[in-house]
């Protein structure tokens, strides 16, 4: 349980890298989703056994965490964390797919290694992407730019909810938790017993909690509607913003730089 | 007509279950008064509060607000008119920042962004809660949400105030500050609590409940010099009542050697 009030800790923390005040984070909220989608549509359309093509993708992580002065450390460590996972995906392509298709020397590589690797690339840019969308952002401004771009309000309204109430929730679980721990001392306890009749206590909370802040909602006149207040514009700098970035990422995707640059250097030096 | 009179008149709530949490409750509280509701653990102070601004309805009985009855109907104008201040603030703060939560009321009112603006900026410097306008509620301490909380409702220019057990869980010193902000409110004001202490600074009227029915209805000194009726209310006098603790110990000590 430590460890997911650790990881909701570090959400805490990433959320406070919104509050910066670099040109990326005074950007309309829209142009940096909207920016966000276009790359990561660009990078998982690649083909599954393309590398090369990704790698010139690392430009944008590398500008955005420079330009908006983020913590590139803090960045990576969330990144890895979400690592095993892809492994977990991955992993059984080299076992499937033993096609050579490299010849380095003596050494063959076969696809299942390099759909494994572009997988692993591709997972790192689009997680990253989002991280530093969040970081420069924030999750708040995400769903209510989210909302103002088409967005069901229902679906915005329960994201920030859930965000709101994630907290609240991992400290109540998480109370639970260490009241048991200190009961079962040090030993199994009741075993997984335990633990059921402890989420249905927590699934019961819940449910109270949501009805009291609903009476708290009608009793400050909410009639179903949510009503933005926040005013903000999308000028010049954010369509220069969206424009320059997404031609970047449409040229790199039609066009394989890393094989354009290899040919000129080896033109240059035959 | 003054919109600040709340009458409770012979109300009875029955919960599904068949509890009878409230039995016969009648009283009359009018303009600018500052009561305290006081009772034992399930006494049922929480079920009052909530038939206050329509959260429940009544078994039988019924509640004028300003001489309105509280209907379906008037639901609307009454949350308009009676400020609720929950126990939890948790409970009460569930917009993403300070700013939203308090502007949520205002907005849902139909006021104009200015409009909304401007009043966020005078509750949130009222409760002196300025600094906080664009945190998210979970990176205040317990003191803060609470002051954010009650700006929620203050914005919504409330002439009744309605709050559940306001000083729980604060430290001494925001609880102070709290009680100095609820003593300069001119609204009228209901308060539940078991913190007797605040209830004797800040209310000239206490009501007693005891299993769903009023006991007493008094000053507040009255009511907490009378031993018989706190001890069968399970309540005791305000620690401020009760002499010192010192002074009383020694006064023990050289009575028994007396004694000796």
């Amino acid at each position: 349980m430590a460890s997911i009030q650790n990881a909701v800790l570090d959400l805490k923390n990433l959320d406070l890298l919104a509050n910066g005040n670099s040109a990326i984070h005074r950007l309309d909220a829209r142009a940096k989703v909207l920016i966000t989608l276009v790359f990561i549509l660009c990078v998982v359309s690649n083909n599954r056994y393309e590398l090369t093509t990704l790698l010139p993708f690392f430009i944008f992580p590398v500008v955005m965490i420079s330009l908006a002065d983020l913590p590139p450390l803090f960045i990576l460590r969330k990144i890895i964390l979400l690592c095993p996972f892809v492994v977990a995906v991955g992993i059984f392509n080299p076992v499937f797919d033993q096609v050579i298709l490299l010849q380095i020397g003596p050494l063959g590589i076969s696809g299942g290694w390099i759909s494994f690797a572009s997988i692993l690339v591709r997972s790192i840019l689009t997680v990253g992407a989002a991280f530093i969308l969040v970081g420069v952002t924030g999750f708040t401004a995400v769903c209510q730019a989210l909302e103002r771009l088409g967005m069901p309000q229902v679906f915005a309204v329960q994201l920030l909810f859930l965000y709101r109430y994630i907290f609240v929730l991992t400290e109540e679980s998480g109370r639970a938790s260490r009241a048991r721990e200190l009961r079962s001392c040090g030993k199994k306890g009741q075993g997984i017993g335990s633990y059921s009749s402890m989420v249905g206590h927590l699934l019961l909370r819940t449910w109270q909690r949501a009805e009291r802040i609903h009476m708290a909602m009608l009793a400050r006149g909410f009639t179903g509607e949510f009503h933005a207040s926040r005013q903000s514009r999308f000028g010049a700098s954010e369509i220069r913003f969206v424009l320059a970035w997404s031609t970047l990422f449409i040229f790199l995707r039609l066009q394989n730089v890393s094989q354009l640059l290899g040919s000129l250097i080896t033109g240059l030096f035959p | 007509m003054s919109h600040h009179i709340v009458e409770v008149k012979n109300l009875r709530h029955v919960y599904p279950d068949g509890t009878a949490a409230l039995k016969d409750v009648s009283f009359i509280i009018t303009h600018g008064e500052s009561v305290g509701i006081i009772g034992a653990n399930g006494a049922g102070k929480s079920t009052l509060l909530q038939h206050l601004n329509g959260c429940l309805e009544p078994s039988s009985g019924a509640i004028h607000i300003g001489h309105t009855p509280l209907s379906k109907g008037t639901l609307p104008d009454i949350r308009r008119t009676i400020g609720m201040v929950f126990q939890d603030p948790d409970d009460q703060l569930f917009m993403p920042t300070v700013f939203d939560d308090v502007a949520f009321g205002p907005l849902n009112l139909g006021y104009t962004p200015a409009d909304v603006e401007q009043r966020v900026t005078d509750v949130l410097e009222l409760v002196g809660a300025g600094h906080l306008r664009d945190k998210p509620p979970y990176h205040l301490s317990g003191g803060e949400k609470k002051r954010v909380a009650i700006a929620t409702v203050l914005s919504m220019s409330p002439d009744i105030l309605v709050m559940d057990e306001p000083t729980n869980g604060l430290d001494p010193f925001a609880r102070r500050q709290l009680m100095k902000l609820l003593r300069d409110f001119k609204h009228t004001r209901i308060f539940t609590s078991h913190d007797l202490d605040m209830v004797l600074e800040l209310c000239e009227r206490v009501i007693v409940l005891h299993e769903g029915e009023v006991w007493a209805d008094g000053p507040a000194l009255e009511i907490f010099n009378n031993d018989k009726l706190l001890a069968e209310c399970r309540l005791e006098k305000p620690f401020s009542m009760q002499g010192c603790p010192v002074c009383r110990k020694q006064k023990q000590d050289i009575f028994s050697e007396s004694q000796e």
